[in-house]
């Protein structure tokens, strides 16, 4: 210790921290800090579970499929004609209550304008059996969770503990409290009624008189599914994109 | 353990001037409304959730959501105060430590009532909890870690009054940090949902934590002063510093806890999600308003500030008061919160849907509140009436 050199220094009294220390210390916040910055750049220029080349779209990228079969649907949204069909053979098939609350499938309408011309809009809706689905994360009994062979989001209705969370956090409400079951309940592209029988298709699609509704495996590129998303100048959407659920259920116009 | 050996610790515990015509009389009452309050919600097992509670699709949590957080939420506080007094002695409220473990104790059981009815299978909660957790779950966290820290205080309350104080120290510490990590979780629930632009965001297990610490002393200042109204005594110089050291917290989190909601809400108007914008001008200016302005901003924060300034932090009758508003506009903040969340629907623009969907709690879902209230009531006046010397310490031991 250099008493000479120190015996210069501002005497800063005991009651504070001295001003060396205090830099010190701020030094030592900035360098882990820095440390902290630089690891994450770093590791951006290594992102293992990038998505694709095109960030915008919301097609999985080929081979981002984690399931034996990677199920979705397609809308071809314009062609739908509000016949309800669909409802009736989900019901059906299903076992869906006829109550107001109760549904796994459903048609949203609304008016819209175009060209001056008043016009009405339907849009199918259902479960989006999402890559990253709120309902799954939140369950506190994994209740719901994806099938690992189909990436298909199922119930086990025993363990549902009926807490309504996976309702409050889908964003499509696709979820219902069934008094039948005393669980919540849902779509779940027919995995038990038709799929588990060898059918290729769900109800819903299966009884769409005007091709609407086009599902199969994802994955497997001789499916129709799979040649419509991956029509090139077809413009494809999915519903509430911002919630990052990545749906599996997709929106064109045929 | 023998009975004689619990007829002792109640003889020193017990305090015996509470035992009156009056106390019981209060206590009975309070007694009648826990059956018949918890009785509708129990009901809802027998005739239906659904035809007991105004729950829909679309508004799938109400009311007793938030009764649960509102009661979780103060027992949180009520339980960090106390470790705080406990952990680092010295501090001025460590004198009235042992009534708020009791009374955090309690608030949780308040909680545990009130969501016990709220959930359709509990039954199968408390099996499958265990047997299928799920470790991303909130819900399972903030279950799995209020019931270790009710477990926690309820030892650490034995050691109180055994006069073990190392396993009191030590079990309050693991269930402070079991309460502070269970309330983040329970921010969490609503903060973690991308669906809710309302409740989407890291500011809400912060903005929680600030509730815990504004509802603890709310509840520290009031509980206090409701313990010594009933005996009809003075309180010691000692336990009136206590007092006013949490009156003085009450200030302090009253005013940051006012920045807090303040910043929250004028996020939503600078950009962000449409859904989050709308379900903030269900308390500016929608259904919520009158909730939000009169009880929520007048009732339970501006007039306790008034109060608390004109009580010099010396009045403790007036702080009381303030902490007994505080605790109103922190239920109904609560309640705000969920409802402005679930109001709004996620499907706007389609299927005609109104801005906001209709939601007024059922009679049962009031009569389940007023059973909660009455268990934190009753709790009240049964630890008066049997630890009551416990709670009036002489020291700090």
């Amino acid at each position: 210790m250099n008493v000479e050199e120190l015996e210069k220094e501002k005497n800063e009294g005991v009651n504070s921290i001295p001003s060396t220390e205090r830099r010190n210390f701020l030094k030592m916040g900035l360098a882990v800090t820095g440390v902290f910055l630089g690891g994450t750049v770093l590791s951006l220029t290594s992102v293992k579970t990038a998505r694709g080349g095109n960030a915008d779209s919301v097609i999985p990228a080929e081979g981002q499929y984690p399931y034996t079969k990677h199920y979705g649907m397609v809308m071809r949204q314009n062609n739908c004609i509000d016949c309800e069909k669909c409802l009736d053979a989900c019901r059906e098939t299903n076992h869906v209550p006829l109550e107001h609350d109760a549904w796994r499938t459903n048609i949203q309408e609304r008016l819209t304008t175009v060209d001056g011309v008043e016009k009405r809009e339907f849009r199918p809706i259902l479960c989006n059996h999402c890559n990253r689905p709120p309902c799954v994360r939140v369950c506190p009994t994994k209740a719901t969770y994806k099938d690992p062979e189909t990436g298909i989001v199922v119930m086990d209705y025993k363990k549902c503990i009926g807490c309504k969370t996976c309702m409050a956090a889908c964003p499509y409400n696709a979820r219902y409290f069934s008094h039948d079951k005393y669980a919540i309940d849902k779509c779940n592209f027919c995995l038990d009624t038709r799929l588990a029988a060898g059918e290729k298709d769900t109800a819903c699609a299966a009884a769409c008189p005007a091709d609407v509704r086009i599902f199969g495996d994802i994955k497997d590129t001789s499916t129709r599914i799979y040649k419509l998303l991956h029509e090139p100048d077809k413009k494809i959407w999915v519903i509430r994109p911002e919630c990052g659920a990545l749906p599996n259920v997709f929106y064109m116009n045929a | 353990m023998t009975k004689n050996s619990i007829a002792d610790i109640f003889a020193q515990t017990e305090d015996t001037r509470l035992a009156t015509p009056g106390m019981n009389r209060a206590t009975i009452i309070c007694l009648v409304i826990i059956v018949l309050g918890l009785g509708c919600g129990v009901a809802s097992f027998i005739f239906g959730h659904e035809n007991v509670y105004n729950y829909t699709r679309d508004v799938p949590w109400g009311m007793l959501i938030s009764t649960y957080a509102f009661w979780a939420i103060t027992s949180t506080g009520l339980c960090i105060y106390a470790a705080i007094s406990h952990l680092f002695g010295g501090t001025r409220m460590a004198i009235v430590s042992n009534r708020m473990v009791w009374m955090s104790i309690i608030c949780i059981l308040g909680a545990f009532a009130t969501i016990g009815v709220e959930i359709a299978s509990p039954h199968r909660m408390i099996i499958y909890n265990i047997l299928s957790p799920n470790p991303t779950s909130n819900i399972w966290w903030m279950g799995t870690l209020y019931g270790m820290a009710v477990g926690c205080m309820i030892v650490e309350f034995f050691g109180i009054v055994t006069g073990l104080a190392r396993i009191a120290v030590i079990l309050g510490t693991i269930g402070a940090v079991a309460e502070v990590l269970a309330n983040s979780c329970l921010g969490g629930v609503f903060a973690t949902l991308p669906a809710r632009p309302y409740w989407y965001g890291g500011q809400l297990p912060i903005y929680f934590l600030t509730a815990a610490f504004l509802s603890g002393a709310a509840a520290t200042v009031l509980f206090n002063h409701l313990a010594y109204k009933i005996r009809g005594t003075e309180m010691s110089e000692a336990v009136k510093d206590g007092v006013k050291s949490a009156g003085k917290a009450m200030a302090l989190v009253l005013v940051l806890y006012t920045v807090a909601t303040f910043w929250r809400l004028i996020m939503y108007f600078v950009g962000g999600a449409e859904l989050g914008r709308i379900a903030a001008d269900a308390l500016i200016s929608g259904p919520l308003s009158i909730n939000f302005w009169v009880l929520e901003v007048a009732i339970g924060l501006v007039l306790p500030l008034l109060l608390i300034m004109l009580s010099r932090l010396r009045n403790i009758g007036m702080m009381a008061l303030a902490g007994f508003l505080i605790l109103i506009g922190q239920f109904v903040a609560r309640y705000d919160l969920v409802a402005a969340g679930l109001l709004v629907p996620g499907t706007l623009g389609w299927d005609n849907v109104p801005t906001y969907f209709d939601y007024v709690p059922s009679f049962a879902e009031f009569a389940v509140v007023l059973g909660s209230v009455a268990v934190v009531a009753f709790g009240f006046l049964m630890g008066e009436r049997l630890f009551g010397k416990t709670f009036d310490q002489k020291e700090h031991h």
